[in-house]
């Protein structure tokens, strides 16, 4: 079953591709011979294949088995973590590391090896136990203990076969409800102080057009989870049309930054929120890109190692001066690495903006690149679109390595996506 | 023990799926009907960790009516409020039809005949307890026969026809029957096609869930097909047979 031709994108909607997208119901209706992709919630090109044909995953998304002793969770790759922590939440367990939105799938997380708001657990990759990988050659059970075929599926874009499920350790969940502190951070310099804390859960929201000595002013949120009564979820909503593109000017995004800001009172404030409107803030609108308008937008993440913040602080000033900077501006610690060939946590800061898809963006992009390889740093490939293949092999230092098992994996290239062939990661 | 039994005939189908997530997520026991068993555990496995009280698998082809037995049967153990919900159908596409009319009896097979044979045998069931609902899935293609699929339309037709014969039979009971006209729905079937507002699945399932609670006789699903179908029928049929819609 090859599938009809569809035009799809990246949640970046920056870029498309056109070609054949099959929609399996089953696993034994997978074929295994094409790169698969979720609910394509990465921004640019990793889950696109643009005149070749793709697998959506997203309707083999059945929980299989569940232990509620060990809390052992297997289930298909096409899973979403917002479902996971919605059914299991209230049975005492969570994905031990969710991702800024609860539509990322299992497969997807495996993937890119997300990182969340709790860096001392560290990635998402951290917390699966096996993977069933499907290739033309059959299907293959790895573990942690799998060695290299390991190192190269974690955090590898779906360049080892098709992941079709996954054993996932479910953390223990104390409560339903979290408990949100809210602070203003000043300035760079307190910014980073609070980012510190001891919270297991801690992420800062940067006003990404501040300059001179409110540069890296923002609100810091800390979040621990309590047995509670949580507030009724709100109904979702859907942006319906394509924004014009005056709607993100940069007058519009300084004045929504300031009112954010100002929100939060001077001394702070606590609230007790769901699960799922702290973990992932934005999914309750949906298509909440379409905000960017017709052309899209690109998302800048990268990590710097700890000793390297003032990069960051650099890198700020050129986005606020180049006027791109959009309301969504994240910083956060990351945990130590896990070693895995291509994943992209690594102990440091790591600073994600949202960037229109304008013109003057992609120089900017340019320089941003440069300035986080000087500073030992890389890129995240699940935002990425912009940047150069000689860099991002040279960020990720065990590039050769998840090569080598790559191509024992898959010595035809069927898994090869836009992304891959634009970084030039397989050649 | 649970409130509500739900009987699902055609569980595998696109439009079920969300459809019995949503009832799992309130706590319903559900009976698992449709033909391949394999799909139809591992749906259960899936349901039971979802929240249904219990999930069971049972196999039943609409076209073989040696296999409603195992229905009837389940129906008669269910615990709580007994309701169902006939989600079955098949829609070749008109042009294969016409290359090989047999496909003729399939499709009404699928949509009309099995279905109606299988709740005219639940129908005392219903009576007896007196309370429940059934659900019906129709199509807008049922309101009026279009060159692009009139077998299927009259499947459909004829599906729609009888719920509303058994709506004012059961009535009389207590026992609600609910007749689903959904547009285009985005499920394996529709798979490709390109179609006017066209339907998510899982808001069709909400939506048939709530039209089901609050005691609707018939919904158009999107909601724009209400007017759009009333525009539709309404065309005298010397003008319609010119038109291609």
């Amino acid at each position: 079953m090859d599938g009809a031709i569809e035009t799809y994108s990246g949640w970046g909607r920056a870029h498309f591709a056109t070609g054949p997208v099959a929609h399996p119901r089953t696993v034994r209706e997978v074929d295994p011979g094409k790169p698969a992709f979720g609910n394509r919630r990465s921004y640019g090109d990793a889950p696109l294949n643009h005149g070749r044909a793709a697998t959506d995953m997203t309707a083999l998304d059945r929980i299989v088995a569940f232990d509620p002793v060990s809390g052992l969770l297997t289930v298909e790759a096409g899973a979403t973590l917002g479902d996971l922590l919605r059914i299991y939440a209230p049975r005492g367990w969570k994905p031990a590391v969710v991702p800024g939105t609860g539509f990322a799938t299992v497969g997807g997380a495996i993937g890119m090896d997300v990182h969340g708001k709790n860096y001392r657990d560290g990635a998402f990759g951290d917390h699966v136990t096996a993977i069933t990988l499907l290739t033309p050659a059959g299907e293959r059970e790895i573990t942690p203990n799998s060695g290299a075929i390991w190192k190269a599926t974690v955090g590898g874009l779906g360049q080892t076969g098709v992941i079709t499920r996954a054993t996932l350790q479910l953390a223990p969940c104390p409560g339903t409800a979290m408990l949100v502190t809210e602070r203003r951070a000043r300035d760079w310099k307190e910014h980073l102080e609070m980012l510190g804390s001891d919270a297991p859960y801690i992420v800062g929201w940067i006003d990404a057009t501040a300059t001179g000595a409110a540069l890296g002013r923002g609100i810091v949120e800390e979040g621990q989870i309590v047995r509670g009564i949580t507030p009724k979820a709100k109904a979702a909503r859907t942006i319906p049309i394509d924004a014009p593109h005056m709607a993100l000017n940069p007058a519009v995004v300084q004045a929504f930054n300031a009112a954010y800001y100002a929100r939060v009172p001077k001394a702070g404030r606590s609230s007790v929120r769901t699960l799922e409107t702290f973990f992932f803030p934005l999914d309750k609108i949906h298509d909440w890109n379409r905000l960017y308008g017709k052309r899209g937008f690109h998302q800048f993440q990268c990590v710097v190692p700890l000793d390297q913040a003032d990069v960051l602080k650099q890198m700020l000033e050129k986005i606020a001066a180049a006027g791109v900077a959009s309301p969504l501006a994240v910083l956060k610690r990351l945990g130590p690495g896990n070693g895995n060939f291509m994943s992209f946590p690594m102990e440091g800061w790591t600073l994600a903006v949202d960037m229109p898809n304008r013109p003057q963006v992609k120089p900017l992009a340019r320089e941003l690149e440069r300035m986080t390889f000087e500073a030992g740093g890389r890129i995240y490939l699940a935002k990425d679109a912009l940047a150069k293949g000689s860099s991002i092999r040279a960020m990720y230092p065990h590039h050769a390595d998840w090569l080598d098992e790559v191509t024992k994996a898959d010595p035809d290239g069927l898994y090869a996506t836009d992304m891959v062939r634009r970084l030039e990661l397989r050649s | 023990m649970s409130a509500e039994t739900w009987i699902i005939v055609g569980a595998t189908s696109g439009m079920a799926i969300p459809f019995t997530r949503l009832l799992a997520g309130r706590g319903a026991a559900l009976v698992l009907a449709g033909r391949r068993m394999e799909d139809l555990s591992a749906m259960a496995t899936d349901l039971t960790e979802r929240g249904a009280v219990s999930a069971t698998p049972v196999m039943f082809d609409a076209r073989d009516p040696g296999t409603f037995d195992a229905i009837l049967a389940a129906a008669k153990a269910a615990e709580g409020t007994l309701n169902a919900a006939v989600f079955v159908g098949s829609m070749p596409e008109q042009s294969a039809i016409d290359a090989d009319p047999a496909l003729v009896d399939g499709t009404i097979a699928d949509s009309l005949t099995g279905p109606a044979r299988l709740l005219t045998l639940l129908a005392p069931q219903f009576e007896d307890r007196g309370t429940g609902t059934i659900i019906g899935i129709g199509s807008v293609a049922g309101d009026r026969g279009r060159i692009g699929n009139y077998v299927y339309g009259a499947a459909k037709a004829g599906f729609a026809t009888y719920l509303s014969g058994l709506r004012n039979r059961l009535g009389r009971s207590g026992v609600h029957v609910l007749t689903v006209k959904p547009g285009p729905v985005r499920t394996p079937m529709t798979q490709g096609m390109k179609m006017p507002f066209m339907a998510e699945a899982d808001a069709t399932a909400e939506d048939i869930l709530k039209a089901a609670d609050r005691k609707k006789n018939v919904l158009y699903t999107k909601r724009i097909w209400w007017p759009i179908m009333s525009v539709i029928r309404a065309i005298p049929e010397p003008i319609f047979k010119k038109m291609s819609v």
